[in-house]
């Protein structure tokens, strides 16, 4: 300690230009948000996700005409399901990229009313990805008073990135009984989703 | 400053009881301090350690339910990074620094006191969250949005404990640049120092880097969930994702800031038990500096499969082998200084090979985790979990308590009990590996991990697990006893303490005098 007022001031200035790239820092923590989005621009790398979703966009805009898939409906009840379930159609030809509608019909044929939840499953499973529903009857519970019946519209399209090999796609909906968890006010999913909008 | 006033009479004044260690600005009482929190948290974070694999030693649910285990995961983490090994280095480097460098304190000392009277009030916030409406945060330490938005009333505690933290730490990594730099024994050169000076020199650059970084995106979280910010709220424009890359910026360097240190007490014992100058003095100094400055650069490989492009995973890939490079350097300097060395098998020593040794295991794991393609299998399973404990516990806690060994009979004047030291030394290491070493079979056989339920072909290796940790736990015990038993009294140790050590610390009596080098040492 020969100098102890040196070392006082040395010691001053050097906790301020420290604190100071400490500041920086934390702002740095922030400009990183927009920092990340400019960085991507500029080098063209994008996330896979982003770009692919835009891609199936762009691709699916253009019918494949001179493709032919052959698109088959089966139906299965789950447990001992009191109804009628089965596609209009049993199979039918599409072309990838253009939107088809096909009807399934369903009868309440207990003398209770129920309420439903049909689960896809697309086969094989490499096309599933590929297989897009704009709308479905599976994206709801779907309601039956005793004895009612009814046809319920499933639109779909299939994405011309489907692999060249595949010329078969499955499409099959399993109906659940959900009655009982329906009726405590929402399904499991819809419990798990209302809980993460409640946080 | 009080190492300025202080004259030559007043040399061995200090206040007594209570006030002396709440008012000190003494590097030695505020080292201790930190060593002796951080011994504490150690227990406090093991018991969580050990109620994690008291679930998981039989498939099933047996203690605990899922939602504590997985806040016992969390707060495990957190409690074990900024609460032991953290505060350990910052110890060690307050105890020594200023003996090594030939400084007489530290050169903020006031600062000194505040960066460690934070750390109770933080943990102690921390670890009341436990107690609070929905419990502790359950969502893993790296916080990812949006399942830590859904911790309850301890969210805003916990956010704050951190923040307080990264003060600490902030506060502590300048009074080590500023002591590095200002307080130096003439003739104390940069590249004389030893390398413990110089590991922790580069580790508070990478505090003060990234611990605010890691400041902004908790505080991200914290106007996500209460100001209607959307950084991370994908509804809002957000991305969740941008939060992994804003942490792991931060991660990434703090997982150096744990182990550097641990490098410069390796570095600094091989060579005394070896009894040979440390080999590649220079080329460590510039390995650590690479290491510091390649952890920047590969915080990504913690997120292989959120879906990057290929051109980032390949480059983030391949920076994280290079890692290995530098690391490599390090290795072989440890093991050409033990070549043809008279070597002697202390405590510290068998620390500091077994340190060598196990460390390098998990630097392989590390290795296997950066390859891309096979990260997405790994990703996530109990192979990790094998992989950071090998470089955490068998790496810096290890190279921790070597160090403690090295360095208490110069900090008590008592030698400790060698018998008792191997014991310790012995029970650890196997203890250590029957815990770690099966977690990489069952992950690579798919269990994952932060679950409280596993599949039955599991049951063995985890049942090994939970024996090795409670082995393990116990074993500190050993060291517990040990150390206080070194503190009340013993063989007087004398100033060189062991036979082959080198340095200014080394020069002093021990225990050393309150105040280091009130004149500055000759520096040959």
């Amino acid at each position: 300690m020969s100098e102890p007022k040196a070392h006082t001031s040395a010691n001053r200035r050097l906790l301020l230009q420290l604190g100071v790239i400490t500041l920086a820092m934390f702002g740095f923590g922030y400009l990183m948000v927009p920092l990340y989005n400019v960085f991507c621009d500029i080098t063209g790398i994008r996330l896979t996700d982003k770009g692919s979703v835009e891609q199936q966009v762009a691709n699916s805009m253009q019918a494949d005409e001179s493709r032919l898939i052959t698109v088959e409906f089966i139906s299965n009840l789950n447990q001992d399901l009191r109804l009628e379930f089965k596609p209009e159609i049993h199979k039918m030809q599409v072309h990838p990229g253009k939107a088809y509608t096909v009807n399934y019909f369903a009868r309440n044929t207990s003398s209770k009313s129920m309420i439903g939840q049909a689960v896809p499953n697309v086969q094989p499973p490499v096309a599933s990805s590929n297989f897009k529903k704009t709308e479905c009857f599976c994206f709801t519970n779907q309601t039956f008073e005793a004895g009612e019946g009814r046809s319920m519209p499933v639109r779909f399209m299939i994405d011309p990135l489907l692999p060249q090999r595949i010329k078969t796609v499955t499409l099959s909906y399993t109906f659940f009984d959900v009655t009982d968890t329906a009726m405590k006010g929402a399904t499991p999913a819809q419990q798990r989703s209302g809980e993460q909008q409640g946080s | 400053m009080s190492a300025v006033m202080t004259s030559e009479d007043h040399h061995e004044e200090h206040p007594k009881g209570i006030s002396r260690w709440l008012f000190t600005t003494n590097h030695k009482d505020i080292g201790t301090l930190y060593l002796v929190f951080s011994l504490i948290m150690f227990f406090v974070g093991g018991a969580m350690a050990l109620v994690i694999r008291a679930e998981l030693f039989q498939p099933g649910i047996q203690f605990v339910d899922p939602q504590f285990f997985n806040s016992m995961t969390t707060m495990h983490a957190l409690v074990m990074i900024f609460g032991v090994v953290m505060p350990a280095f910052t110890g060690l480097a307050n105890w020594l620094i200023p003996m090594m460098v030939g400084g007489p304190d530290m050169a903020l000392p006031r600062m000194n006191n505040w960066s460690f009277w934070i750390l109770p009030f933080a943990f102690t916030m921390l670890l009341s969250t436990l107690f609070m409406d929905g419990g502790g945060p359950a969502g893993g330490w790296t916080l990812y949005p949006p399942l830590v938005l859904q911790t309850g009333a301890a969210f805003p505690f916990v956010i704050f404990a951190i923040h307080f933290m990264g003060l600490s730490s902030i506060m502590g990594a300048i009074n080590v640049i500023a002591t590095i730099l200002n307080m130096r024994a003439p003739g104390m050169t940069l590249m004389k120092m030893p390398l413990f000076v110089w590991t922790w020199l580069i580790t508070a650059y990478l505090l003060i880097a990234v611990m605010p970084v890691l400041a902004g995106s908790v505080t991200m979280l914290l106007t996500d969930k209460f100001f209607g910010t959307s950084f991370f709220n994908a509804a809002g424009g957000g991305d969740p994702v941008m939060f992994q890359h804003i942490f792991w910026f931060f991660g990434h360097p703090e997982v150096y800031i744990l182990i550097l240190p641990s490098f410069g007490v390796v570095s600094s014992i091989i060579p005394t038990f070896a009894r040979k100058p440390l080999f590649g003095y220079s080329s460590m100094v510039y390995a650590t500096a690479s290491i510091a400055f390649l952890s920047f650069i590969v915080w990504a490989h913690h997120m292989f499969t959120v879906g990057m492009p290929l051109a980032g995973e390949l480059f983030f890939m391949l920076a994280t082998m290079l890692i290995a490079v530098p690391t490599g350097v390090k290795v072989f300097n440890w093991v050409a200084t033990m070549w043809k060395g008279s070597m002697t098998f202390e405590t510290p020593m068998l620390f500091s090979i077994a340190f060598i040794i196990l460390f390098t295991i998990g630097g392989f794991s590390g290795l296997m985790l950066a390859i891309t393609p096979a990260d997405f299998q790994y990703h996530d399973t109990y192979f990790v979990v094998a992989h950071f404990h090998y470089v955490l516990v068998p790496g810096s806690i290890f190279a921790i308590i070597a160090a403690v060994y090295f360095w208490l009979p110069k900090w008590t004047g008592h030698m400790y009990n060698e018998t008792l030291g191997k014991a310790h030394f012995w029970l650890s290491t196997i203890f250590v590996n029957l815990t770690f070493f099966p977690m990489h079979f069952v992950g690579l056989a798919g269990m994952p991990r932060r679950i409280p339920d596993y599949n039955l072909q599991f049951t063995d290796y985890n049942m090994m697990a939970t024996v090795g940790a409670f082995g393990f736990g116990l074993a500190q015990i050993v060291f517990v006893y040990l150390v206080v038993q070194t503190i009340r009294g013993g063989k007087k140790a004398t100033d060189q303490v062991w036979e082959g050590a080198e340095g200014l610390e080394w020069t002093l009596p021990s225990p050393p005098p309150y105040h280091s080098f009130s004149t500055a040492p000759e520096i040959k």
